[in-house]
């Protein structure tokens, strides 16, 4: 190569970096997105058995508002986590972090007692479809709001290891879309059951 | 980060001279590695293993349907108690066909396939060092190796394994008193399978988030070759649809293990009414072919863009259509999800709704004959270059075309009257996804084995084995229109019980012997394949003197891909014999500015834009 030529070469622009966003972040939407599609499935699985006829009405049970009542709190006090760790506010954090998992832990047993008032309403896992769904959805969720859960005393274990603080917001952003997720999830499924059963 | 990654390649660069695995053990190198060049391997080697049970098994229901009178006793070390006095158990012809479909389906065409090139080729074309997450790529594999264990466990068990059809209607697979295979069989297969799904998501979202995030520089996604771009469409596919069929597996193990009805109602077994009640089967066929049918284009996008890398590549000449085939694949994946009741059309359903679908089916002929008249209008005037792998992607487009044809005939709802659950639907299907989808495989498996294993296969043999296989599979299938259009039903362990069918005899003998040539075929392949390996040829970098950034790497390319930094990328991967250019292939390493002699007038602007530009690092900041 002549002088002149690695002259040249110096000067030729590196082609652009593509646009990109940090790939864990992107596999958790992916994530959501198929956990989006198998209750996509189960709720259009309602509707068309539903159409069949043949159907039971259940009345949903009233710990399920409180229950959603709860859900919605626990949004609530994960994004002032959020905001508390973007402030370097540690204890603040550990509090709203704590209490989030608290909710959480709050709203899986309210909904386990919606369970026990639609037994006692005589609406069965077993038996007519239209109960079978409404466990199956509660159920289904509540599996993924263990996972939530699992996720949120993850962050906390990394906030006591002063893991988490502003210049490094990734793990409890991502808990947070997470949960803000499932949070909305079950109001999705809660208003479907209520406008279709 | 990256400077870490770098400075471990260059470590790695230093120490390769003792030809030592300095990395790590034998364990994390072949055993749990997340290297994603041995994750494409370990899927390749086990979709094989795979393809030779399901390609044996089909062997073994031919002999059952070209020799109904044979002799079969010398089958008995391989299945035991399922050839009584010389003739195979009806039960046991079911659960092969039943294994067949799912292993092929899911096994070969999925995981082998779509597992091996898409870790194999996602980094390395786009200039990655490795997945976006290697260790969820890791699991992805693992998930899938424990689902073969489980599927590979239910072959041996004395009631067998699943036995109702890859599709697994309920309520056949979903009362064990219906049939000995809706056991054990059957749970054994829902597990495998909810694994499965597993290893799909975890290899798709990996796949999605490592083509969108981790290109090199300068790789935007029109100039991402289509081998790229059908991986990608293909995994945003499986993620839309794999869940689905996690749902209706789901509820059909409530059914089968908790007494729940979504799929039971009102059936009667020797008088005794079950307790199952209001319930539909039809449910569970609307989720299943919703997964069903986008999983065919899970199976044959791959294939094809795996084609047009080879196409374009041995006809020394740019792909025809870059756009149309990217725009034609984008239009298939969004029709594929709402065709899924042409599966249906004799279930009963409103005829309304069957035209509704039929419309849709055939507007899928549209993107498809584009993608076909593309790839023969690349090969046309072209210099080509008769590799094997060249061979099977010229024989993948023949067979595409042909299956696809009977595809309109067949979507025609008031057809499909006669030929649902003929002949004619095999077919049609073996055709054009089957055999196109194993086509567009092998010629993957020739064109890249130099970057898999850093060696040549055979040629001759290679020559061989596709005209052993291409002959062989239109002996098989083309007979088999004639047989569906008479009305030669499918799934029938004894067709010769039927007078109606007494005449098809000599044609089934034949259709059986054309299987067996091409099974054997495949045996020399799988010679080749292993010798290869470790005695073949060493290859040259870059043996087809090809465009794309994979072969710019050493020849057994260690974990990183790349010593030093990645390569950047100037053009597009389809510069075949681009007039006025000295040789006949620029790679997309080639920056516009050094081959001023091929440029054309409207690139006069990148060119200006290289040679002027600030300094490297900082246009990268831009």
């Amino acid at each position: 190569m002549t002088g002149q030529e690695q002259l040249l070469m110096q000067n030729y622009q590196a082609p652009r970096r593509p646009l990109s966003m940090n790939p864990r972040k992107f596999i958790l939407w992916l994530f959501i997105v198929s956990i989006s599609m198998l209750f996509a499935a189960l709720t259009s699985a309602y509707m068309v058995r539903k159409s069949e006829g043949n159907w039971l009405n259940v009345e949903m049970p009233t710990l399920f508002w409180i229950s959603s009542a709860i859900i919605l709190i626990s949004s609530l006090t994960m994004h002032l986590a959020v905001r508390s760790a973007g402030k370097d506010d540690f204890s603040k954090l550990k509090t709203w972090i704590s209490l989030t998992l608290v909710l959480g832990l709050g709203f899986l047993i309210t909904q386990y007692m919606g369970w026990s008032e639609l037994v006692t309403s005589n609406v069965y896992f077993v038996g007519n479809p239209a109960g079978s769904f409404v466990y199956v959805f509660s159920g289904l969720h509540g599996l993924h709001i263990v996972s939530g859960i699992v996720f949120l005393a993850i962050i906390f274990y990394l906030v006591l290891a002063q893991k988490v603080h502003s210049k490094n917001m990734n793990s409890v952003q991502m808990c947070a879309t997470f949960w803000h997720f499932l949070d909305g999830l079950w109001l999705y499924l809660f208003t479907f059951l209520l406008l279709n059963h | 980060m990256e400077a870490n990654t770098e400075q471990a390649v260059a470590h790695a660069h230093d120490v390769h001279h003792d030809h030592e695995h300095h990395e790590g053990n034998f364990i994390t190198t072949y055993v749990f590695s997340q290297d994603h060049k041995m994750i494409a391997r370990q899927f390749l080697i086990t979709g094989l293993l795979w393809a030779l049970i399901g390609g044996g098994l089909s062997i073994v229901f031919r002999l059952q349907l070209g020799f109904p009178e044979m002799d079969m006793s010398f089958l008995e070390p391989f299945f035991g108690k399922w050839i009584v006095d010389g003739k195979m158990d009806p039960e046991f012809y079911l659960a092969a066909v039943t294994m067949h479909g799912t292993i092929m389906v899911f096994f070969l065409l999925t995981a082998g396939l779509s597992g091996t090139f898409s870790n194999l080729l996602i980094p390395l074309q786009i200039g990655a060092r490795d997945m976006a997450s290697p260790f969820l790529n890791m699991l992805s594999y693992w998930a899938f190796f424990l689902s073969s264990v489980f599927m590979f466990i239910s072959l041996f068990l004395e009631t067998g394994p699943a036995s109702g059809g890859w599709v697994i209607y309920p309520p056949l697979s979903a009362l064990p008193q219906a049939m000995s295979g809706s056991g054990l069989g059957m749970t054994l297969w829902l597990i495998a399978m909810a694994l499965f799904i597993a290893s799909v998501l975890l290899g798709g979202i990996n796949y999605i988030s490592t083509v969108i995030n981790m290109r090199t520089r300068g790789m935007s996604f029109g100039r991402m070759p289509l081998t790229i771009w059908a991986f990608f469409i293909t995994a945003i596919i499986a993620l839309l649809s794999f869940p689905v069929l996690f749902a209706a597996a789901l509820l059909l193990i409530f059914d089968r293990s908790f007494g729940t009805s979504f799929f039971l109602s009102d059936i009667y077994i020797g008088g005794e009414a079950l307790q199952h009640v209001g319930g539909s089967p039809l449910l569970f066929q609307h989720l299943f072919w919703f997964l069903g049918h986008p999983e065919v284009y899970i199976i044959i996008l791959p294939a094809l863009g795996l084609a047009s890398e080879v196409i374009a590549t041995n006809s020394r000449k740019p792909i025809f259509g870059y756009k149309a085939m990217i725009g034609s694949m984008l239009a298939i994946a969004l029709l594929s999800f709402i065709v899924w009741a042409h599966h249906m059309f004799v279930t009963g359903m409103n005829p309304f709704l069957g035209s509704v679908f039929m419309l849709l089916t055939l507007i899928i002929a549209i993107p498809s004959a584009v993608k076909a008249f593309n790839y023969i209008t690349t090969l046309w005037k072209g210099n080509i270059v008769f590799t094997p792998g060249m061979l099977f992607a010229i024989g993948l487009v023949s067979l595409f075309i042909s299956g696809g044809v009977t595809g309109i005939i067949l979507g025609n709802s008031a057809l499909d009257i006669q030929l649902h659950d003929t002949y004619y639907v095999v077919a049609h299907f073996h055709l054009v996804m089957g055999a196109s989808a194993f086509f567009g495989m092998m010629a993957g498996v020739y064109h890249w084995f130099p970057k898999l294993f850093g060696r040549m296969l055979d040629e001759r043999l290679g020559y061989i084995h596709f005209w052993m296989t291409f002959i062989g599979v239109y002996l098989v299938f083309f007979p088999m229109h004639y047989l569906g259009i008479s009305g030669f039903p499918r799934r029938y362990y004894s067709f010769t019980n039927f007078d109606a069918f007494q005449g098809y005899v000599e044609l089934n003998e034949f259709i059986s012997l054309a299987a067996i040539m091409a099974f054997i075929g495949q045996l020399i392949f799988g010679f080749n394949f292993f010798y290869s390996m470790f005695r073949g040829r060493l290859a040259p970098k870059n043996p087809w003197r090809s465009n794309t950034i994979e072969w710019t790497t050493e020849r057994f390319p260690g974990h990183g891909n790349w010593k030093g930094e990645i390569p950047a990328v100037y053009r597009w991967p389809y510069d075949y014999s681009k007039p006025g250019a000295a040789e006949d292939f620029i790679p997309q390493t080639t920056p516009l500015s050094e081959t001023p002699e091929s440029n054309l007038p409207e690139e006069q602007e990148q060119v200006d834009r290289e040679k002027g530009a600030p300094a490297d690092g900082e246009a990268i900041n831009l």
